[in-house]
């Protein structure tokens, strides 16, 4: 009999934590298969976030290491400089690298640390319960915009991707989603290539996920793939920001 | 080896470089800047890496990440910076790293000021980051013992997989003075634990300080003690200076142990005996010695000299435990007492005593 | 005895390396040294000043607050740290930017134009040297052997040709004070 799936060997057994209907665990898949695909978890060396993702290190089958709030870049650079040779991803999500982690993101991909960092973008904090993200849409409702985002006092949600393609230190910066298998498929192909870059030495490299939390959204798990589909892709259009050869 | 004439910051960062540090993590502040500077220049030339941070807090950050892929790593700052590191100082004890951090003291709160400064004890051996946990803090006098303790330093970080700080000051940062490089076998230990990447068939390394257990991280805690005990028992250093006879025995640490030493030679000359207990640890802290210099006869009163408003007088306190009346003088805000001041007080404690 | 001297004037005038100089030639002769400099903003523009301490005995604080000698390189040096020379020090002015005189009574000073010198041997630069030409012909605190030695490991190979100069403007000074006993 042929095996037609199998979990992937960059994954541990450790039954995932996160709650029905979270993508979170179908992108720690894509990761660990693309580790996998490229032949690299012998060296490759992954950073954990503080969030929702903050057990990262018991899901990925490498060496992980666990990081302060938003610092993954900072830990990453860290670990590279040491060890130039290795693979080093960062798995942050928005509160994480959009918020408190702002700085460090910014300038690990301005001095094009040879990293990989994949932003899961849920446009919430999970983990804490709920709270507005930066990248929360204008309009929602959070345990700390009850009355929804407004513009005037909360700002407008940030457009990472955007931003990080204009960083020259940046080489390679892609935004999509997991909410259909034609997305899925798409997202292994640019986590893919974001690791590529990291092997080819270009850059930084940034796949950014739109991801769902039907918990703390109050939606069904279905609800939420749809609310990616009608809600945060208008706002944060899919596709390459920037690719340098 | 021969001396040489070497400011302090740039001391720190030559003996970093013999003891085999090869990673640097830093951002500007004053009066600290020679270390970074030092570093930027030096580190490329023997394969090493510098990295002007964003922010303190990103270089505390990064020298975590290499202290967990197994260098030999430092950073360095002045007071607010270090207030910056606090939680990353916390992140790396608690996952049990190995790293070097310097202080050169400046004086606060907030923005405070850049004259040297003593006002950090506290946020030193008190923790400053947050959870149950210690550094050994060594606190240099010269720009001699300077270069050896920093040599040490990582040697003893090594040993028990825990940050050590240098805590120096404006002072002790900017001068200069004769040092030698003494010649060391630098023998940096094998440090299985840290992310190589994960050979298959071998166990995965996790750096980490979440226990989300509460009962694991109980027990997490409690080895760090243990470690802490053996700090405690193997790495507790004190100078003695003319403590026998001594009527009155100043307890001082770095610079103002230096002005204490004046103090003592001022006060010979008209026929009062004082002594000097200079903490070379603040943390383990030498109470040891302290109880059994406030045990001896001899010995009427302590005096506690800072450059704070009293820090290290509440450990000295406890130290003497009641034994002995403890006084304190101290400047602070960048300011620095004269020896002659400081006499005057020890001639007030006389006359009370 | 040990000889504490604080050197004082503007920035760019060659204040910190001259103690850097006498603290490095110190060190050859064998002393125990110390130098401590002002630091932060006043470094750019306004007065620099520098601790000096050379000891046979083990140096305690590195602060100069009984100087034994005083080098005011100009007229706010002079103000801020006469007060701070112990009885008979030694006071040394660059009376080219200082038209003033010592106000105490119970010091020795003298008044050298370290400015006119320097700029009669071809190069501004020196009347720090010449200055301190003055104070070691006074006190002979080092060795000239030491100075010249030292001002080579300062100055380094791609300075080496300023060496004659800097080695007159020493002589200059030197000369200068034993002639002219300017005593108040």
């Amino acid at each position: 009999m042929t095996k037609v799936f199998e979990r992937p060997k960059a994954l541990t057994d450790k039954p995932f934590h996160y709650c029905p209907g979270c993508t979170h665990g179908i992108i720690h898949c894509l990761v660990a298969e693309v580790i996998d695909e490229l032949g690299i978890r012998e060296k490759t060396i992954g950073v954990a976030p503080v969030g929702c993702a903050v057990f990262a290190y018991e899901y990925f089958n490498c060496d992980m290491h666990e990081a302060a709030h938003g610092r993954a870049p900072a830990v990453a650079t860290g670990i590279k400089r040491v060890h130039p040779d290795n693979v080093v991803f960062t798995y942050q999500g928005d509160g994480d690298l959009a918020s408190i982690g702002i700085a460090e993101i910014v300038h690990a991909a301005n001095r094009g640390e040879k990293i990989t960092t994949i932003f899961v973008n849920n446009a919430i904090y999970g983990m804490t319960g709920g709270q507005m993200a930066p990248t929360s849409l204008l309009g929602q409702v959070t345990t700390t915009s009850p009355y929804g985002r407004n513009p005037d006092t909360e700002g407008h949600p940030i457009r990472v991707s955007e931003m990080l393609a204009t960083v020259e230190g940046a080489a390679f910066i892609e935004r999509v989603s997991v909410h259909d298998i034609k997305n899925i498929n798409k997202a292994k192909r640019a986590i893919k290539k974001a690791f590529q870059v990291q092997l080819e030495g270009k850059g930084f490299a940034m796949v950014e996920v739109l991801s769902t939390c039907p918990t703390n959204w109050g939606m069904t798990p279905v609800e939420s793939l749809k609310w990616i589909e009608e809600n945060m892709i208008p706002y944060y259009p899919l596709g390459i920001k920037k690719e340098v050869d | 080896m021969a001396k040489v004439l070497m400011k302090g910051n740039e001391a720190i960062a030559e003996a970093a470089i013999q003891a085999g540090c090869r990673y640097f993590f830093g951002y500007p502040i004053t009066p600290q800047n020679e270390i970074p500077a030092y570093m930027a220049k030096m580190l490329p030339k023997v394969g090493g890496c510098f990295i002007q941070a964003e922010s303190e807090i990103s270089a505390i950050n990064m020298v975590y990440g290499a202290a967990g892929a197994g260098a030999r790593v430092m950073t360095s700052s002045s007071s607010p910076g270090i207030s910056l590191k606090q939680e990353g100082i916390s992140y790396i004890v608690g996952a049990e790293l190995p790293c070097l951090i310097v202080n050169i003291v400046r004086g606060g709160p907030g923005l405070g000021g850049i004259q040297p400064a003593q006002s950090d004890y506290f946020q030193a051996v008190k923790g400053g980051g947050h959870g149950d946990y210690h550094m050994v803090v060594l606190a240099p006098a010269s720009i001699q013992e300077m270069v050896d303790l920093v040599m040490d330093g990582f040697d003893i970080a090594d040993r028990y997989r825990n940050p050590v700080m240098v805590l120096g000051d404006g002072m002790l940062g900017q001068m200069m003075e004769p040092v030698e490089f003494k010649e060391r076998d630098i023998v940096l230990p094998e440090k299985p634990w840290a992310t190589t990447g994960n050979k298959d068939g071998e166990p995965r390394r996790i750096i980490n300080s979440l226990f989300i257990d509460a009962q694991a991280l109980e027990d997490h805690v409690h080895k760090l003690y243990r470690k802490y005990d053996e700090m405690k028992k193997n790495e507790t250093r004190v100078e003695c200076y003319n403590c026998e006879n001594a009527e009155i025995i100043i307890v001082a640490y770095g610079t103002t142990a230096r002005i204490a030493k004046n103090v003592i030679q001022m006060a010979a000359k008209e026929g009062i005996n004082l002594g000097l207990i200079r903490p070379i640890t603040l943390w383990p802290f030498p109470d040891d010695t302290i109880d059994r210099w406030a045990e001896a006869d001899h010995t009427k009163a302590f005096l506690t000299l800072e450059m704070s408003m009293g820090q290290m007088v509440e450990d000295v306190r406890l130290s003497v435990n009641g034994k002995k009346p403890v006084y304190f003088y101290g400047r602070t805000g960048g300011m620095v007492p004269t020896p002659r001041a400081v006499l005057e007080e020890i001639k007030k404690i006389r006359e009370v005593m | 005895m040990a000889q504490e001297i604080i050197i004082s004037g503007f920035g760019g005038q060659g204040v910190m390396s001259m103690g850097q100089l006498l603290t490095y030639a110190g060190m050859l002769d064998g002393k125990n040294v110390s130098w401590l400099p002002s630091y932060g903003p006043e470094m750019r523009g306004g007065t620099a000043n520098c601790s000096v301490i050379l000891a046979d005995d083990m140096i305690g604080s590195p602060i100069v607050t009984e100087a034994t000698a005083l080098i005011a390189m100009n007229l706010p040096s002079l103000e801020k740290f006469e007060q701070a020379l112990v009885p008979r020090g030694l006071l040394i002015v660059n009376s080219s930017l200082v038209n003033k005189k010592a106000k105490r009574d119970d010091i020795d000073a003298y008044y050298v134009p370290a400015n006119e010198i320097a700029d009669q041997l071809g190069n501004f630069r020196v009347a720090n040297m010449v200055m301190l030409g003055a104070y070691l012909e006074k006190t002979q605190a080092v060795s000239l052997d030491s100075v010249m030695k030292s001002l080579r490991e300062v100055l380094g190979p791609s300075k080496e040709h300023l060496i004659p100069i800097n080695q007159k403007a020493l002589e200059r000074g030197a000369q200068l004070v034993t002639s002219i006993h300017q005593r108040v």
